[in-house]
């Protein structure tokens, strides 16, 4: 028992050690908020479903976010003909082999499977790169093979090393930063004689885009709203049931409880 | 019998001579007696008892909803994914019986598990339950089986390569084990050939033999009487006039309300997560499984559903260094335990035989075929507990400390390897995961040794209050 003990402390500050990656986000969404996702949907079908589709999704369903058909079809219908079309894109898959080296998933169900703090940190976390076949690189996901669509909205930004000799010190820093950061562990032998293990990897405005940071926010946190929406346009609908089904079984449980301890009074 | 000689019903009213003709042409008056209104249980029944007729009220939620679910699904790789969808957006209610039938999966291993325990425990498995407890055992199995069938039908990346990885441990058996694991899949790959058969074990072989198993649970179990929490034999004292056991309840009415108000409790628990929480911390309902599969990228972490990750961490946790260095000296420490304990010559000459086989295995064969026999042995080890437990008493409340002390420290390598089964693989985790091996396998094989040592106190004639 003891040798458990001690093989289990042993063994905990290996398992936790952590390996570094981006702290997310917290993405600020609301399924309630149908401005936000009309906003979100907008940006999504200029922005995303041309290479994207969203082929789980029919857009008549955008119509449980407060849209008219007509407004569908005026306003969000480029790739499709009906409202009562899935939302496709003309591109194949052989094609997107051949023109981008990878086919673009399917974006129905990307927010459950990403989640949504991933999907803001991510889209928000561009930055520019020589190296990268699109000149774009990501601090979320490295060596991603999407360049930067937003890239007229959000400006262009670059990466910015800082060194640090502490941790808590590069975490302070990282912390005040609006966008992603992570921080890298240098071994001694890389840091040199100064000792500056921790590098702090943050991004930078360097060209302004049409939008200043904090409206581009705003745009990427409709449009992540919008998809963790459309990862499950039922979720609203499933809640609200389920208050009423809890509902219903608590006012059975008294019933349920009362018939059994009835029963039960003679037992002893 | 005769349709005349047997006695008209005579208590249901209106229904009287319909139950008349059906039962003078069936055993229905006779089967309603026997299992339900005059099955005599125990009335001492606690908390741990409800298990049983929740797990049986989950199978039954689990074929109904998945009756659904196949009316709207389709078993082809190309538009399985998809399907799936189409029953979360498109077919109405889809979403909530597809998150009743996923999160269903789930809580019946809930209810199996503790229902398990309860026998642990009580000692529920002990003479004259063997049988009753190896029928549970093989339904523990189907479920396995069903799960594990289940599980590729969505056809995320979870479920795809989930599936290559199990698959690919049969491959592991020496000799006939590529062209078994090629047999199962009907391809070299997982695919679409598998994803059709695995769908017909998942919709049809597997709760066939699932139902046929529960039946025969319940007909072995009504025969030999229900355990209770303090494991004395409630046939033992009797109403002299009736030969009804004193202690006892009818099952039906006493216990049908009691498991009604139990099937509320649980429904209420199952809701909240149905409708507030489906993907269960990711636990229920993985975020990799909503990345449709693709044979051409494998995920960087597989991990099976929290279900089965104790079994993968043994798994995972024999390495060489684990053969070399804790299963070579512990068949040789166990042979010479049971050769020292029975006196048996025979017995003592088979026992060093094995060890022989095993060592010479262990040095000859690969690390990984070791891995997937433990974790067949880590599963197929419940079938000998009725054997394995030496105790004079059945019940936990009598045992003494060291029976204590061992199912605690059994349930805490039990979760630890299960948590660890979630996770990836980590120099430091895979030594955690060795010391919950090496625990959960010395809970088992030495049980004959401490259950026999333990100090029990006597055993009660009549159960007690509570």
């Amino acid at each position: 028992m003891r040798a458990l003990v001690l093989l289990l402390a042993l063994a905990a500050p290996v398992a936790f050690a952590a390996e570094e990656s981006v702290r997310l986000d917290a993405a600020p969404i609301d399924p309630r908020d149908v401005a936000s996702l009309q906003a979100g949907a907008r940006t999504f079908v200029n922005y995303c479903l041309n290479c994207h589709s969203a082929g789980m999704m029919r857009y008549h369903k955008l119509t449980e976010i407060g849209l008219t058909e007509q407004q569908i079809k005026d306003n969000l219908l480029f790739t499709a003909e009906k409202v009562g079309e899935l939302m496709n894109v003309a591109l194949t898959r052989k094609d997107a082999k051949d023109w981008l080296g990878t086919v673009p998933p399917d974006l129905s169900v990307i927010a459950r499977a990403r989640g949504p703090d991933w999907l803001y940190t991510y889209l928000r976390s561009f930055y520019r790169d020589r190296e990268s076949a699109t000149g774009w690189n990501n601090m979320v996901y490295e060596r991603v093979a999407m360049p930067h669509v937003l890239w007229m909205l959000s400006g262009q930004q670059v990466q910015v090393e800082r060194r640090f000799k502490n941790m808590e010190q590069a975490e302070a820093i990282g912390r005040q930063q609006k966008n992603a950061w992570k921080i890298d562990t240098l071994t001694p032998e890389q840091a040199g004689k100064g000792g500056e293990q921790f590098v702090l990897k943050t991004i930078r405005t360097e060209v302004p885009g049409s939008l200043s940071q904090l409206e581009y926010d705003v745009v990427v946190r409709d449009l992540v709203n919008f998809m963790t929406w459309m990862s499950e346009p039922n979720q609203l609908e499933r809640k609200r049931s389920g208050y009423v089904v809890l509902l219903v079984l608590l006012v059975l449980l008294v019933f349920a409880y009362l018939l059994y301890k009835e029963f039960w009074k003679d037992v002893h | 019998m005769a349709a005349t000689e047997k006695r008209p019903v005579t208590e249901a009213g209106p229904f009287n001579g319909l139950l008349t003709w059906i039962d003078q042409r069936f055993p229905l008056m006779e089967s309603w007696r026997s299992h339900l209104s005059e099955y005599h249980a125990p009335k001492n029944f606690n908390f741990w008892y409800y298990f049983g007729s929740l797990a049986l009220f989950v199978l039954v939620l689990q074929i109904v909803t998945g009756i659904f679910l196949t009316m709207n699904y389709k078993p082809d790789a190309a538009q399985a994914f998809a399907s799936v969808e189409y029953i979360m957006r498109e077919v109405p209610a889809g979403w909530w019986i597809r998150y009743l039938h996923s999160t269903g999966a789930s809580f019946f291993f809930i209810c199996v598990y503790l229902h398990m325990f309860r026998g642990l425990l009580y000692g529920s498995y002990r003479k004259p339950r063997e049988l009753v407890w190896i029928f549970g055992m093989l339904i523990f199995l189907c479920l396995m089986a069903e799960a594990f069938f289940g599980y590729l039908l969505p056809w995320g990346q979870m479920s795809y390569w989930g599936a290559q990885v199990i698959v690919n441990l049969f491959g592991a058996i020496p000799l006939i084990g590529p062209d078994l694991a090629i047999w199962i899949r009907g391809d070299y790959v997982v695919s679409d050939a598998t994803l059709n058969r695995f769908f017909a074990f998942h919709v049809i072989a597997v709760p066939l033999a699932l139902l046929a198993l529960v039946g025969a649970h319940i007909l072995a179990l009504h025969e030999v009487g229900s355990n209770n929490p303090d494991g004395c034999e409630i046939k033992k004292a009797t109403d002299p006039h009736t030969g009804i056991p004193l202690d006892s309840v009818p099952f039906h009415p006493y216990y049908t309300v009691k498991d009604t108000f139990g099937v509320t409790v649980f429904l209420i628990v199952f809701s909240i997560v149905v409708f507030f929480v489906p993907e269960g911390g990711g636990y229920f309902l993985e975020a990799n499984n909503f990345i449709a599969a693709d044979p051409l990228k494998t995920p960087l972490h597989i991990a099976p559903v929290w279900y089965f990750t104790p079994y993968y961490s043994i798994l995972r946790a024999t390495t060489d260094e684990f053969v070399l260095w804790v299963l070579t000296p512990g068949v040789i420490a166990f042979a010479g335990l049971i050769i020292w304990s029975v006196k048996n010559t025979v017995l003592r000459a088979a026992v060093a035989a094995v060890a022989i086989v095993l060592l010479v295995g262990f040095f000859t064969l690969d690390a990984k075929v070791w891995g997937v026999v433990l974790m067949g042995v880590s599963v197929m080890i419940f079938f000998l507990l009725p054997w394995l437990d030496r105790c004079p008493v059945k019940s936990i409340r009598y045992k003494g400390p060291i029976t204590k002390a061992a199912i605690a420290v059994f349930v805490v390598a039990f979760f630890v390897l299960g948590y660890l089964g979630t996770l990836a693989v980590t120099s430091g985790r895979t030594v955690a995961a060795q010391v919950g091996t090496a625990v959960y396998f010395m809970f088992f094989f030495l049980m004959p040794w401490w259950s026999k040592m333990d100090k029990c106190k006597p055993e009660p004639h009549r159960v007690t209050g509570k």
